[in-house]
């Protein structure tokens, strides 16, 4: 069984009378296994986030179900962590502190929780700022910070809403590094929502292409354990899975434009 | 590169200026206030004392009044009242306005009264306060009370409203409660705003004590200006004022330092130096 399925969602945005005004997802449906990378990516607007919304709790679908690890999802909940666009950390907060809020949510205790912390800031290599503030870390450290405290609470599934897309692409490459590091020692289950093709195809297993509200495409990728990303970069799966995905993509981008 | 000793004295002659354009800010402050004593100083001398008085009358004036104990009283008659509203304007104020920003419902039945009472010229309910709770310590703590709670209460309520929506979803999105959210998020966040209340808030406290004191019984720092100017004894009555005036400028200031203290992230993230 998947680990995360969301199942025919629907979100429709209605005026106070009740007639729909938008649709922003129409039925979409898709798996992922344990363990797995999944990228959902798609034009603006298609709904994407939206979608990662829903399965975070933070909006209600429509109609339709998200069940992880065969539970079905309503609102809330420490089986997914979340890792925010523009990661989101409390500017009043340490480093240490930060990564520990999902802890502190949790119901765990100093110094456990402090143990924690510090073992998963360990983990995304800012030990060296444990005591720093938000505002003395850069956007990659920032976003590293934001993935370390998704990850603490230990998580079925890691929920990524455009975690790259703020950050300049040599810091983007380095995070797509470590993020696949991470992944290697933690198996988590990890969707990623992004607009970025080359991010998509270089971290995900299994590209959902989501276009006006619907699934276009599942595309699965397979590059192996992509320990080395000039390897991935140069490979032939990769270049195919990029132009196969970009067609998606801009099939129909003419009419479009 | 060549360094000629030409180039090291335009160098030096650089540096010099640069050092004298840092004036310190204080030290600009300063000079400024001593112009502005000297001025008045010049044109007081020169003007009927009846209707104009200058710093140094006001001065010795002020010793006066210091040695004969009268201001001390004047200021602890003023100084009790005028805490005790101030103090329970935020201690009801801020959290009042934490539940207008935070809950629809709250704000929908409520933040209408508190929108209002910001807008009334609460001063003008002064007589009837005194027919409600006398001519004592009570009136004026309430009025005091009254003037210093909606700017503090109106602050909080915007700020909360001001609080980034990605910022509370964090807490969502950990499943925090509502409780939780409001202290450790929507709290921390909205500090700047109610700090700017609670200064707001000196200014209409200071407004609402001289005001009761020359409605009520006349007592206190206002009951002293009051009399003086009565009487003529211009000098007499700029002593309260300039007092009144100090001890605002301090309370702001130390408005200031108590959100340097519990914020002090708010000035690392904020460049607050004018240039």
């Amino acid at each position: 069984m998947a680990h995360l399925a969301v199942q025919n969602v629907t979100k429709s945005f209605t005026t106070s009378d009740g007639t729909e005004f938008a649709r922003a997802l129409d039925g979409i449906s898709f798996d992922i296994e344990k363990g797995e990378i999944a990228a959902v990516i798609g034009p603006s607007g298609c709904g994407k986030t939206t979608a990662l919304r829903i399965i975070m709790g933070l909006e209600s679908a429509t109609s339709g179900q998200v069940l992880v690890n065969g539970r079905r999802v309503s609102g809330c909940g420490l089986d997914r962590g979340m890792v925010f666009q523009h990661a989101e950390l409390l500017p009043w907060r340490s480093t240490l502190s930060n990564v520990g809020y999902g802890l502190e949510m949790k119901g765990v205790r100093k110094p456990e929780l402090d143990r924690v912390a510090a073992e998963y800031l360990d983990l995304v290599g800012l030990s060296h700022a444990r005591d720093f503030r938000p505002h003395q870390l850069s956007g990659g450290m920032k976003q590293r910070v934001g993935i370390a405290r998704a990850l603490a609470i230990d998580p079925d599934v890691l929920l990524m809403d455009e975690p790259f897309g703020a950050l300049d692409s040599q810091t983007r490459e380095t995070l797509h590094a470590e993020l696949l590091a991470i992944h290697r020692k933690t198996k988590k289950t990890i969707l990623i929502v992004t607009h970025d093709l080359d991010e998509a195809v270089m971290l995900a297993h299994r590209v959902v292409v989501l276009k006006a509200g619907r699934v276009d495409q599942i595309i699965p990728v397979e590059l192996g354990d992509r320990a080395d990303l000039g390897n991935v970069r140069a490979s032939t799966e990769y270049a195919t899975k990029r132009a196969m995905i970009w067609k998606a993509l801009h099939g129909d981008a003419r009419q479009a434009a | 590169m060549v360094v000629t000793q030409a180039d090291e004295r335009t160098h030096a002659r650089a540096g010099t200026l640069a050092r004298r354009r840092r004036m310190p800010n204080w030290l600009i402050t300063v000079i400024s206030v001593v112009l502005a004593l000297c001025l008045w100083e010049v044109l007081g001398r020169n003007s009927n004392p009846l209707l104009g008085t200058y710093p140094s009358a006001i001065f010795v004036e002020f010793l006066r009044m210091m040695k004969d104990g009268r201001l001390l009283t004047a200021l602890v008659q003023s100084g009790e009242p005028f805490l005790t509203g101030y103090v329970a304007a935020a201690i009801v104020g801020i959290p009042v306005g934490l539940l207008l920003g935070r809950y629809r419902f709250m704000e929908a039945a409520f933040g209408i009264y508190v929108t209002a009472g910001y807008a009334t010229p609460l001063i003008a309910l002064v007589p009837l306060m005194i027919l409600w709770f006398g001519l004592g310590f009570t009136v004026k703590a309430v009025i005091v009370f009254l003037l210093s709670f909606f700017p503090i209460c109106l602050n909080t309520w915007f700020g909360v409203k001001a609080v980034p929506k990605s910022l509370v979803e964090v807490g969502t999105a950990f499943c925090a409660p509502q409780t939780r959210i409001i202290r450790g998020i929507i709290l921390p966040a909205t500090i700047p705003y109610i700090m700017a209340g609670l200064r707001l808030g000196i200014g209409k406290a200071v407004i609402g004590i001289v005001i009761a004191e020359f409605q009520t019984a006349i007592s206190g720092l206002g009951g002293i200006i009051i009399k003086a100017a009565n009487g003529f004894r211009t000098a007499e009555m700029f002593v309260p004022i300039i007092l009144i005036m100090v001890i605002a400028v301090a309370l702001t200031a130390a408005v200031g330092w108590l959100e340097r203290r519990i914020a002090p992230w708010q000035e690392e993230i904020s460049g607050r130096d004018a240039p």
